[in-house]
């Protein structure tokens, strides 16, 4: 184990990215300095750990790809074992649409919920998305950071760090102290396409980290899932791709379980009057704003607004920027 | 020889009472003006004496001539007192007799030619007058529908050569006849504004609670176009508000002399790039802004991002308490501002955010750099929040929907039905509230706030309480978590 903790720590020193021992003086003069023992009571004193790639609990997807990390920095209340589980990576956008956003999160609920381990990379967008709606199923997620391991970043998403960790992992191959930099993230992506079996894409603008992400896992032969998006936005114009060259379409979260062999639970609505019904019938069948629902189902606009509180608060719908859309 | 005239000056809305004395004597001759006055103030001098020289009445050539504005202490601006200036200036010299000025308050400004300009405030100096016991003032001709409305008798005077003629006896100027009805002109119609039926309602509800609004959305569906609509479904002023209203826009020189009493609440649209003592109200001697402007009317900050963060913060206490307190070392200046707030704002920089035909462009730093823009503190203080959508083709294509009037009508019944007695919640509207409060981000503040309007929809609904269903309803207007940062 030590090995590859002088390796990950020399490579923080050193602002490289390494994934094998590199034979130089330089590399020779820090290992024959370095006190990995007092390093390892360091981390633990801070609340990491380390998980090397010889290591017994290192995961063995992540140790099949061709250029495996050396090792993983941990933090969180989760199990080395999480790592190992099934899981599945569900990326996209940063600058995603309400679409994309509602998506990320339906999906990550439910798929959470069949328990699968949700796999991210913490950022904004369908990122943060897909860990909160893991969240709020319940289920476990892990986020795989660009930086070291004691960062939070983007900073705005501290809080959901705190929130994954209480129950499941944050992960980076690498020691704390390094700064967020361009050029590790894709690096990082290798990661999280390296810890699933499929790859989920949600919105991908034409040159996106998320393509990047499911190259990799294409390379590595793991399946790659995209969610079509509309053929005018650019937002869609990654995933469709995708699409085109053989991904496989993920209208729902039952195709995505079905490649991993679960079978989804039926899920249950909760009682709702008439009006409720016939309004949330119309916003399963699309999104729609709230005048055009309230000339469909012909209800006041009093009413109608009265109505999609009462579906919002039964979790059926969502409301943002105007548009109405169904939230299971 | 000594001859006092009486006339006022503000302190914000306040009149006070400034005695104006003139005082000759023989010396080298010339003209004085003391009493801290200010320099429009100063120049007086020169209109009062070519006033008088037109009106072909003698200036005293051979005196010393000194003009005191008591109390000396306080600061006197403007060009109001010239009338007076003038009037005391002919009684010292014994061209009026100083008992007959005595009993008028004089205000006006002096042309060269010795006609009189109305100038503004006419209807707070006659209120002070009134409060002093003089029951006549002599005033310019556009002035005196304002000083009567404060109950005194006015005396149009066009030239200083009247004035002098009627305190000498010699004329009785025609009295004062109130100006002839003339309607305001109408505010623009609801009827133009197609579909948008959520806003619509919520800005009834808004005119029935007076209700502070804030209206989100992409460019090019309606926001602006229905917030101006407001105005338009209001009922018209209760006699004193539309009191306490003319008086601040007699301050502020607003008032149209053929209406001189503000019978609609008012509407004010101050672009976003005016200053925050525009807004809030201030200058050297405090002058009323657009927020006291808009007491008992409609405030319309349009693109309400693009406003000087401190001028929005500045708002915070009318919004509060419904007045302005401006502080200066010479004193306080309290302006009412119990205005009802309407807001519109674009849901990004870029305004693609919301508008299916757009894609927004903006980085992450650029929407949270608009989002910090409005404090929490801000938008918590909006009871109804609407994101309008852009409305399709067939909505536009449609017919006018309903117009102003009979939306006026529910707003007046829903009114008088929330003076008389405002509608209590039931259990099961409270309970829906306590499950909102738990489910929802929503303050303490919030829950006030979607009480308050679930009261006006029962209102609106014609019912004595307040059922889950209005409850529900004011909570689909809470502010959505996109706004903020």
């Amino acid at each position: 184990m030590s090995r590859e903790l002088v390796l990950a720590s020399f490579a923080a020193a050193t602002e490289s990215h390494l994934i094998t021992e590199p034979r130089s003086v330089r590399f020779a003069r820090f290992k024959a300095s370095f006190d990995a023992t007092a390093e390892l009571r360091r981390l633990s004193a801070r609340g990491y750990r380390f998980v090397a790639r010889s290591d017994g609990a290192f995961p063995p997807l992540l140790g099949a790809i061709h250029d495996p990390p050396p090792g993983l920095f941990l933090r969180g209340a989760g199990a080395e074992a999480l790592l190992s589980r099934q899981a599945v990576a569900i990326v996209g956008a940063r600058a995603c649409s309400p679409y994309g956003r509602q998506v990320a999160r339906r999906l990550g609920r439910e798929l959470a919920a069949a328990g699968l381990v949700v796999v991210s990379g913490l950022a904004r967008g369908v990122d943060g998305e897909a860990h909160r709606g893991a969240l709020e199923a319940g289920g476990l997620t892990v986020a795989v950071l660009g930086c070291g391991i004691d960062r939070d970043y983007p900073a705005a998403h501290r809080q959901l760090a705190r929130e994954i960790s209480d129950a499941g992992l944050i992960v980076s191959e690498y020691a704390p102290g390094v700064e967020p930099a361009p050029w590790r993230f894709p690096a990082r992506n290798r990661i999280v396409a390296g810890l699933c079996a499929a790859t989920l894409v949600v919105e991908a603008r034409e040159r996106s980290g998320a393509l990047i992400t499911a190259d990799l896992a294409l390379e590595e032969g793991r399946e790659v899932f995209a969610v079509p998006g509309e053929i005018t936005s650019a937002l869609s114009v990654g995933s469709n791709a995708l699409l085109r060259l053989g991904a496989t379409p993920c209208t729902g979260a039952a195709d995505v379980l079905e490649s991993y062999g679960i079978v989804p639970a039926e899920e249950r609505l909760p009682e709702l009057g008439d009006r409720a019904s016939a309004v949330l019938e119309r916003v399963c069948e699309a999104a729609a704003t709230a005048d055009e629902l309230a000339r469909a189902t012909e209800l006041g606009a009093g009413e109608l607004a009265a109505v999609l509180t009462e579906l919002e608060l039964a979790g059926a719908v969502t409301v943002e920027e105007g548009i109405v859309r169904a939230s299971r | 020889m000594l001859a006092r005239a009486v006339t006022h000056a503000l302190v914000g809305l306040e009149p006070r009472r400034v005695e104006v004395e003139a005082h000759l004597e023989r010396g080298i001759p010339g003209f004085a003006i003391v009493g801290l006055a200010d320099r429009a103030c100063q120049e007086a001098k020169h209109r009062v004496r070519s006033g008088v020289s037109s009106a072909l009445l003698e200036w005293p050539l051979d005196r010393r001539i000194t003009v005191n504005l008591a109390p000396a202490g306080l600061r006197k601006e403007g060009s109001s007192f010239d009338l007076a200036i003038a009037l005391a200036v002919l009684a010292a010299s014994r061209q009026v007799p100083a008992e007959r000025l005595a009993e008028h308050a004089a205000i006006g400004e002096l042309a060269l030619d010795g006609r009189i300009r109305p100038v503004r405030g006419a209807f707070a100096v006659a209120e002070g007058a009134r409060a002093l016991g003089l029951e006549l003032i002599l005033c310019a001709p556009e002035s005196a529908a304002e000083a009567e409305l404060a109950g005194v008798q006015a005396v149009p005077v066009r030239h200083l050569g009247e004035a002098v003629a009627y305190l000498r006896g010699e004329l009785q100027p025609a009295p004062f006849e109130p100006p002839a009805e003339t309607a305001e002109p109408e505010p623009p119609d609801l009827a133009d504004v197609r579909g948008q039926e959520r806003a619509r309602r919520a800005l009834e509800l808004a005119a029935a609670g007076a209700h502070n609004l804030l209206l989100a959305g992409p460019p090019g569906t309606g926001k602006t176009m229905l917030g101006r609509r407001l105005p338009g479904i209001l009922p018209l002023l209760a006699p004193a508000e539309a009191l306490e209203v003319t008086r601040i826009h007699s301050v502020a020189g607003l008032l149209a002399p053929e209406r001189p009493l503000v019978l609609r609440a008012p509407f004010r649209a101050p672009h976003h790039s005016s200053s925050t003592a525009a807004i809030v109200g201030g200058g050297p001697g405090p002058r009323p802004g657009e927020a006291s402007l808009a007491h008992r009317g409609v405030l319309l900050l349009d693109e309400l991002p693009e406003f000087q963060r401190p001028a929005l913060e500045a708002l915070r206490q009318p919004l509060e308490d419904g007045m302005i307190a401006i502080a200066r070392a010479s004193g306080q200046a309290l302006f009412p501002a119990r205005f009802q707030l309407v807001a519109t704002m674009n849901l990004c920089p870029c305004a693609g955010r919301g508008d299916p035909a757009a894609d927004c462009s903006c980085s992450p730093q650029r929407l949270a750099a608009f989002r910090d823009k409005l404090s929490r503190a801000l938008l918590d203080r909006f009871d109804l929040v609407v994101t309008m959508p852009r409305p399709r083709a067939v909505e536009l294509a449609a017919g006018p929907a309903e117009a102003s009037l009979p939306v006026r009508a529910r707003v007046a019944d829903a009114r008088a039905r929330l003076r008389r007695e405002a509608p209590l919640r039931t259990k099961a509207a409270d309970e829906l509230l306590t499950r909102a409060v738990e489910r929802l981000p929503l303050s303490g503040r919030g829950r006030a706030r979607v009480a308050r309007v679930a009261r006006t929809a029962a209102a609106l609904a014609e019912s004595d309480t307040v059922e889950s269903e209005h409850v529900a309803e004011a909570l689909a207007y809470r502010s959505p978590k996109e706004l903020a940062a």
